[in-house]
């Protein structure tokens, strides 16, 4: 799922500090997953800004609504009697809700109160890390399953590189060396002689270098 | 062996010589003068001087502009080339570049990670990594076209191709098929990470040897003085892929302070005199960081000098 | 207990059982963190994340349970008020 955490607050509050009326939306998909944007998430967010409010003498008027998605066009159509009324929305969807919320509503702006960081799992309650860039051409089945370009820090296709110590990246001693992850998993495959084939230069063109993407599927248009 | 590079380099190998490399590190700031000078002091006693490319990651004079003062005098320089900061376009360009001003020697390398630099912020290119720049310069060397296109170089570089390796990163189990697998890719010759320990690096020769691989690639053992007792903790404990043995340690802090330089070159000869006792050490490259000057004294201790006469 | 504050209360305790002795297993731990994280917030907002703690008292232990709220009241009457009140008041004041 999308992992993202919540703003600092001073940095909240500066987006709406002349507001006296804001709609708060979370969402209910990924980032109640990740505890950042979800119902409760945004439970305590408006009751932290309007304290802050109070604490200046000034007054904050929070409506919360927590959509399912707001990727899809459908959930963000239920706001739309009600957004005219607030000076300004926060939203607490990835970046990507807060962007097509944005485009939907044009005259009310629209600011994000999360940073959105990666796609990734759930390692353990509270522990959320990385795994996928979206390269567009997915090699896991060359890797065992474990994928270099989001786990390695050089993205390097052939490694480890001369830095990997004891398992670990050579930039931080917490992270996996994602080469070590692999040839552990060969080892367990018994596949450690595919070790010694060369993966060849990527074609990045399908991931971020090559352009915002699309995909379409004709069979699916209305 | 038949040479397939006008480098000197390669001719010293393919005659069967013990080659001596050494490194110079770029100024920070664009004062020629600061390689030229490194290079004078030690150019008698090597085959090759290799320039690091922005060495762990801090932003120096560039490799290609470096070598290119070497060349001027006279010299036989090694390209080092991180795939760090440069995609394919402009590594393929910059390897034409140093085509342009004849330089017959590259070494292929990842490059470390930005955090460790002075700009830890930027951003980091991997577009390639040091196998796959192995086998492009191999590409535009030997077929004489460029990625992509496949279009023809006009006048292809001819470059001697060399990578580094690191017998002492983990994991060990796959450091000689990592160095299979750089010689797949078409690396002519290995440059080591420096060695202290060196039981583990014999280890790792004889696994290499086992596979034959010591007479597909020449092997140049790397070796670096120490400066002093904090040099080899700092080494130790702080430098990735970097092993240390105590005995080394304990060795130097032995020593009064004052006479520590003195016992890190006794030991850095020692070492390289071990190391010409070991089947498939073609060479040995002398990484004398910040320390340039000591570079002629070991070379004449380890009876590496003069070095021969090739044309 | 976000809310509490936001209602005007001047301070917030969470007793939980002796850890280790939770009818829930971990619920006394779970909450404690929540508590820290609670605490932190009202810090960044400016309230005051001193005005809220958690007491590990066991369910039959009378004696502690008061001997805390007598702490905890004390603690806060030095604490003086809320400042979100403090600032609506004084805008009333002028």
């Amino acid at each position: 799922m999308i992992v993202a955490e919540r703003k600092p607050i001073d940095e909240i509050i500066g987006f709406v500090k002349n507001c006296k009326k804001i709609l708060l939306v979370g969402c209910n998909e990924c980032v109640t997953v990740c505890y950042a944007g979800g119902k409760k998430e945004v439970g305590v967010l408006a009751s932290a800004l309007k304290m802050a409010f109070m604490k200046e003498g000034k007054e904050l008027e929070i409506t919360e609504v927590t959509l399912e998605r707001q990727c899809d066009h459908e959930y963000l159509e239920e706001i739309r009697n009600i957004i005219d009324q607030y000076e300004a929305v926060i939203s607490l969807a990835c970046g990507v809700g807060v962007q097509f919320l944005a485009e939907k509503y044009l005259t009310t702006p629209v600011f994000p109160g999360l940073n959105t960081s990666f796609m990734g799992v759930t390692e353990e309650s509270g522990v959320w890390t990385e795994r996928c860039q979206g390269c567009g051409q997915c090699i896991l089945g060359q890797t065992a399953g474990i994928c270099p370009i989001s786990r390695c820090a050089k993205r390097i296709l052939n490694g480890p590189c001369g830095g990997s110590t004891d398992g670990k990246c050579e930039i931080n001693k917490e992270l996996d060396c994602a080469w070590q992850l692999i040839i552990d998993r060969l080892k367990e495959l018994g596949r450690l002689e595919d070790y010694e084939e060369l993966i060849p230069i990527k074609d990045w063109s399908t991931e971020r270098a090559g352009g915002p993407r699309k995909i379409v599927r004709e069979d699916l248009k209305s | 062996m038949n040479t397939k590079t006008p480098s000197r380099l390669e001719k010293i190998l393919a005659a069967g010589h013990l080659a001596v490399t050494s490194e110079c590190g770029p100024p920070r700031g664009s004062n020629g003068d600061a390689i030229t000078k490194k290079a004078e002091m030690i150019k008698d006693y090597v085959d090759a001087i290799n320039i690091t490319d922005n060495q762990t990651s801090v932003t120096r004079l560039c490799s290609l502009a470096s070598v290119i003062h070497l060349k001027l005098m006279g010299l036989d320089p090694v390209l080092q080339m991180v795939t760090r900061d440069r995609n394919r376009i402009a590594l393929q360009s910059d390897i034409l570049g140093a085509a342009s001003f004849d330089i017959y020697n590259i070494l292929c390398l990842s490059g470390d990670h930005q955090s460790f630099g002075d700009n830890p912020q930027g951003q980091n290119v991997f577009d390639l990594d040091s196998m796959q720049l192995i086998q492009t310069v191999r590409y535009m060397r030997d077929e004489g076209k460029f990625l992509g296109g496949g279009d023809d170089i006009d006048r292809p570089p001819q470059m001697f191709v060399g990578a580094a390796a690191n017998p002492f990163a983990d994991p060990f189990e796959i450091r000689v098929p990592r160095l299979a697998k750089k010689i797949a890719a078409g690396v002519e010759f290995i440059q080591t990470q420096c060695i202290y320990n060196l039981e583990k690096f014999e280890l790792w020769m004889k696994m290499a040897r086992d596979r034959g691989l010591h007479e597909k690639v020449y092997i140049l053992a790397g070796v670096t003085p120490f400066k002093s007792a904090g040099m080899a903790k700092y080494m130790k404990k702080r430098v990735p892929g970097m092993d240390v043995p105590d005995e080394v340690v304990e060795r130097m802090s032995g020593v009064p302070k004052e006479k520590q330089p003195e016992e890190g070159i006794n030991i850095c000869v020692e070492s390289i005199q071990r190391l010409k006792e070991v089947e498939g050490v073609r060479g040995f490259h002398i990484m004398a960081i910040e320390w340039e000057e000591k570079v002629p004294e070991i070379v004449e201790r380890s009876g590496l000098y003069p070095r021969p006469k090739i044309e | 207990m976000m809310v509490s504050f936001q209602k005007g209360a001047d301070g917030v305790y969470v007793v939980g059982c002796l850890e280790g002795e939770c009818h829930f297993l971990t619920g006394n731990l779970r909450a404690r963190k929540r508590v820290e994280y609670a605490k932190k917030l009202l810090d960044e907002i400016g309230v005051g994340g001193e005005r809220l703690e958690m007491y590990n008292i066991a369910a039959s232990d009378g004696p502690r349970f008061a001997e805390v709220a007598r702490e905890m009241h004390e603690k806060i009457k030095a604490l003086g008020p809320n400042p979100i009140k403090g600032a609506t008041l004084n805008k009333k004041a002028a």
